[in-house]
């Protein structure tokens, strides 16, 4: 109530913890994209292990990256295809 | 002998590291158990202060590990618990002066003795952190409901789980009820929200901290103080006990009519 009362005689719109947490959140979207080069090097492992089943790519050119801006982070593959595998079907995981 | 080697650690200074350790300390020795507590804050020595026991030292950690004597001529027992034992940092060393092989030696040796290890880790990310966990089996990070602790908390967690101490401990300490409810503090909810691990327990801000420090007495001993209340708790939950967090509103009924009728 006491709150409800201040708010309306226009202290504040927001209540600071809000700002707060949203700061943080932003903060440790970038904070987080320092992440180990094993665990990049994990990644695109998978990657080129799933890819595969559908093309033949360029393993040795295959580049991943984590790109982040005001508020987002994205996280960019860039995987030169050498070829299609002609199978429309896709192969078997595990075969 | 079942025994746990915990490091107490924060990322940002002055959060309540070693208030943390000398309490939980305490309040384990209390309840039973056999603890050393560690000070690995090498240079700027204060477990043995906050505990009272400044004028008993003798020896330092780094005499330990550079196997100059043997741990237990190093170990100060505790003045109150019998159980309760320090081993004091160096003082006029840097945090160079122990290696992270050292610690883990230092260690192992100390939980053939003793059935908690708790390690008082420095502030910062450097040679001092690593040293600090190197030994640890598992960790607790403090934090205060601030946008700087949490930042570093959530650094601290992940360079944990970079070192094989997964799931660490939560203690967000300094916690001030009637700013929360305010709005103006980030409750619990959305520091778990934001670190997702879990909780270990919740400290509020309490000026009794500070005086029974004042006087190198721990808090967890004093019955009435709710900071004092909210560490027996943790200690609880360490044994594995079920314990729900306490009512965190400032004061009970009583007190709360104390106050209104002017009596404080
Ligand atoms: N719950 C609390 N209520 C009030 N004061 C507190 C509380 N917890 C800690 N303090 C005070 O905060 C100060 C810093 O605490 P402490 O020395 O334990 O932090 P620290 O993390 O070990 O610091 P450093 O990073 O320098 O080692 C001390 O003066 C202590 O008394
Ligand atoms: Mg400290």
């Amino acid at each position: 109530m006491l709150e409800f009362i201040s708010r309306i005689f226009g202290k504040d719109s927001s209540p600071s913890k809000n700002v707060a947490k949203e700061r943080l959140r932003l903060v440790l979207v970038h904070d987080r994209t320092d992440i180990s080069p094993q665990l990049m090097q994990a990644l695109k492992t998978d990657l080129i292990q799933v890819i595969s089943n559908y093309m033949e790519i360029d393993e040795a050119a295959l580049e991943v990256s984590l790109d982040s801006s005001e508020n987002q982070i994205a996280l960019v593959a860039n995987i030169p295809v050498k070829g299609m595998k002609r199978s429309g079907k896709v192969a078997p995981t595990g075969a | 002998m079942m025994s746990e080697v915990i490091v107490v650690t924060s990322g940002k200074g002055g959060v309540g590291k070693t208030t943390t350790t000398a309490n939980l300390g305490t309040g384990l020795a209390a309840a039973g158990h056999k603890a050393v507590l560690v000070d690995a804050d090498i240079g700027l020595r204060n477990l043995d202060v906050v505990l009272g026991l400044e004028n008993r030292i003798v020896y330092d950690i780094t005499n330990v590990t550079d196997k100059q004597i043997p741990y237990r001529k190093a170990i100060i027992k505790d003045k109150r618990y019998e159980n309760l034992f320090l081993l004091p940092a160096a003082q006029t060393k840097d945090k160079t002066a122990v290696s992270p092989d050292q610690m883990k030696e230092l260690c192992d040796d100390l939980r053939q003795e003793f059935e908690y290890v708790i390690i008082d880790c420095p502030a910062g990310i450097e040679q001092g952190f690593k040293n600090a966990i190197a030994g640890a089996d598992r960790a607790i990070v403090v934090t205060t409901p601030e946008v700087s602790a949490v930042r570093d908390a959530d650094r601290i967690i992940g360079l944990l789980e970079a070192n094989e101490l997964r799931d660490p401990k939560l203690i967000v300490n300094r916690l001030r009820y009637n700013m929360v409810k305010a709005g103006d503090m980030m409750s619990i909810d959305d520091i778990l929200d934001i670190l997702a691990v879990e909780l270990l327990g919740v400290v509020p801000e309490d000026e009794m901290v500070v005086i029974t420090t004042n006087r190198g007495e721990t808090v967890v001993q004093d019955d009435k103080s709710r900071s004092g209340q909210a560490y027996r708790n943790i200690v609880r939950r360490m044994n594995g006990e079920q314990v729900p967090l306490m009512d965190l509103q400032e004061g009970g009924i009583l007190k709360k009519l104390r106050k209104f009728m002017g009596m404080k």
